[in-house]
């Protein structure tokens, strides 16, 4: 760029124009997230799913640090324990009539005789804690007595976690190799593509019992199989073909654009170029991807946690509550499957809504 | 968007003589050539399958051993099965069993593999076809009402319900649907199944067929009336309204035929999940079907009836995929396939 002889070259040097004055003085233009935020505060929809949206994430990061619903585990109430408002349930203790023996005195010969003191001391230094059951618990209790309360928050922090870490698996290997295949094309688009055709000629929930199998009996399943590494990472694997698609597009769309043009004129290299000038041009559909992928792979859970394919059984999530909400509604139970159905409903139609707020404020042109 | 759908647009490519060929020789070469297409991917799904299970997944020597093998006795396993041998020899094998058919018995029940095929995919197909006709048939009918009154409340109503159906797991459905209509109201039986189609399809299927229409309605609903809108915006509506068509006429004689490609769309890509059944409406009402064999076998870690089901349902999405659009050309002629 040196400037040629007798040819006046404009530059802000040789012009002495105050520049910085000027580009105060210009309008400035809000940048894409500001625009979409601006958007999203106007929608009314979309702002109060963001509040519950927000909500259940403060509630699932206390969870997770231990502040909220760290005792699930206590057997704090009766088994079956009522809800509150509907109020204790009547003693039901079978009686029996003690049958009336003679009390006969077999100190004599009984065998065990010697060890009685030595078993009664060795009793008394055993501490032991009478822990008084509560009759009703604020929405039920479980089957051995577990708050059914503190077990859907715990539930919403596994359930949202695994929805959102999967999520978060799937877009970026779908952005990763959707950058690949759009920005480079050729051979290596011709791979890709093939690969999404694999992916996409078996029936999804055939590939997760696939995966799940290898899972539960591979040696992978048995290095994480007490976390929720295995379903993060088989719906993060089966989930990341609609993302692929759509960045691909994005990228052959951008790639030949004037200013990924100029980026390369002044000497971006191609890592750049995709991630540090494409990628931000695009985030609009990645997010938006992610967040409905967060929808899809909750459900997703729930479903496979219900089969006993998801998330280990010491722990407790949406779906394995509806497992065990099947058995006690025929026993009249109905709390469990009521806590667990509401708080995922409300978290799914508010996560639903947003995205949708997310969609119109991010791209007004699809309106 | 599969590769076939792209057939839509475009124009013919206009290379010497393929344009005077005969239709139906340009359709068979069209065939063959999709056909020809498959080849590699198919491929990809055998070696996706076999790779996936060989390195990691559970050595089936041990498996099969059980508990109380001695090594001895899982080296004869392996010897029978072949593991002993180099991999591509092991793939070699592989490859001959999915084009064979002959994948041996299974694992742990010792029903031949064909068998399983042959005997479940009659359950899964009493349940799923009418579910897939019902779920058709009233999404077209509901999804063409709403969008015949698109804007009012009733419209705006189904949009509310939809989004706040769908965001209940399905599994909520199917308890609630079970517990009430099975067994605090005793209009159906809980669950159970017998040999006979038609008792199967009059006393068994109705309850768990009626729960996922119900389940689906809403969202189905959504999905064709956007269809539907989709064409009422066109130009040729218009028209036909200015010249004074009767409003009936107009929906079912133009706007249906001209919404039927998405219509086929959607219905072709439900069709391979009607043969995988909806496994959760299996397993809830104890249906013998295929959808909760393979849930079975993946409890039991039984290889191949997964590995079996997984490449042959994969065939089968392609074959169908190909169906598809050569159905769209019947559908719309206006439709170029490339």
């Amino acid at each position: 760029m040196s400037a040629v002889p007798g040819v006046a070259v404009a530059t802000a040097d040789n012009l002495e124009l105050p520049v910085a004055e000027i580009a105060q003085a210009l309008p400035r233009s809000p940048s894409v997230w500001s625009q979409a935020w601006s958007r999203l505060r106007r929608d009314k929809v979309g702002m109060t799913s963001l509040w519950i949206v927000g909500a259940f994430l403060v509630m699932v990061l206390l969870a997770q640090v231990g502040l909220l619903a760290g005792q699930w585990q206590r057997e704090v109430g009766e088994p079956f324990a009522p809800p509150n408002f509907v109020g204790a349930q009547a003693k039901e203790a079978a009686k029996v009539e003690a049958p009336s023996l003679p009390n006969v005195d077999i100190s004599d010969i009984d065998p065990l005789a010697p060890y009685y003191k030595d078993w009664n001391e060795r009793a008394s230094k055993v501490q032991t804690v009478d822990s008084t059951r509560a009759a009703t618990l604020p929405f039920g209790g479980d089957r051995i007595g577990r708050d059914v309360l503190s077990k859907a928050v715990k539930g919403a922090q596994v359930s949202i976690l695994v929805g959102i870490a999967a999520a978060f698996l799937a877009t970026i290997i779908g952005t990763m190799l959707g950058a690949v295949a759009g920005y480079f094309g050729g051979r290596v688009d011709d791979f890709l593509e093939w690969l999404y055709n694999v992916f996409t000629s078996i029936p999804y929930i055939l590939l997760i019992f696939a995966l799940a199998a290898v899972f539960k009996y591979g040696p992978m399943g048995k290095v994480f199989s007490s976390s929720i590494v295995p379903v993060v990472a088989i719906l993060g694997i089966v989930g990341w073909t609609g993302i692929y698609r759509l960045v691909r597009a994005e990228y052959i769309k951008h790639r030949n654009r004037e200013y990924v043009r100029a980026a390369e004129a002044i000497g971006a290299g191609h890592l750049a170029r995709m991630f540090g000038h494409i990628l931000p041009n695009i985030s609009h559909v990645v997010l938006v991807q992610l967040s409905l992928h967060v929808v899809s792979f909750i459900k997703a859970e729930v479903i496979l946690s219900f089969l006993g394919l998801g998330v280990p059984i010491d722990m407790v999530s949406w779906g394995t509550m509806l497992a065990e909400a099947q058995t006690e509604l025929v026993l009249g139970k109905w709390w469990q499957l009521v806590a667990a159905t509401a708080f995922m409903a409300t978290f799914v139609t508010a996560f639903a809504l947003l995205t949708d707020a997310l969609r119109d404020a991010m791209d007004p042109k699809l309106r | 968007m599969r590769a076939g759908t792209s057939a839509t647009s475009g124009f013919p490519r206009s290379s010497l003589g393929a344009t005077r060929q005969p239709a139906q020789l340009r359709m068979l070469s069209y065939i063959f050539r999709r056909i020809l297409q498959m080849i590699p991917t198919l491929a990809g799904v055998i070696l996706l399958v076999f790779f996936l299970f060989k390195y990691f997944g559970d050595d089936p020597a041990e498996i099969l051993g059980g508990l109380q093998a001695t090594q001895e006795q899982i080296d004869s396993i392996r010897r029978q099965l072949g593991l002993d041998r180099p991999v591509l020899e092991q793939l070699w094998l592989f490859v001959q069993k999915v084009v064979t058919f002959n994948w041996g018995a299974s694992w742990s029940t010792k029903e031949t593999v064909a068998n399983i095929f042959a005997t479940r995919l009659p359950a899964t197909l009493t349940i799923m076809i009418p579910i897939l006709v019902l779920e058709v048939g009233l999404a077209i009918v509901c999804g063409m009402a709403v969008a015949y009154v698109r804007g009012s409340l009733t419209d705006r109503l189904v949009m509310i319900i939809s989004t706040v159906a769908l965001s209940i797991s399905f599994l909520v459905y199917i308890i609630i649907g079970q517990y009430l209509f099975a067994f605090q109201l005793g209009w159906f039986p809980v669950q159970g199944w017998t040999g006979s189609t038609l008792t199967n399809l009059m006393v068994y299927a109705p309850l768990p067929v009626m729960l996922a229409v119900l389940v689906s309605l809403a969202p189905h609903t959504r999905l064709y009336r956007s269809f539907f809108l989709d064409e009422i915006g066109h130009d040729y509506v218009r028209t036909a309204r200015a010249k004074g068509v009767p409003e009936n006429t107009i929906l079912f004689k133009h706007v249906l035929r001209n919404a039927m490609i998405p219509i086929l769309t959607n219905v072709a890509t439900q069709l391979p999940g009607v043969f995988i059944g909806s496994f959760l409406i299996e397993v809830f009402f104890s249906i013998p079907g295929l959808g909760r064999e393979v849930y079975a076998a993946v409890g039991r870690g039984d290889f191949p009836v997964i590995q079996a089901v997984t490449i042959y349902l994969a065939a089968l999405t392609m074959v169908i995929n190909l169906i598809t659009d050569v159905l769209y050309k019947f559908v719309d002629p206006r439709v170029v396939l490339k």
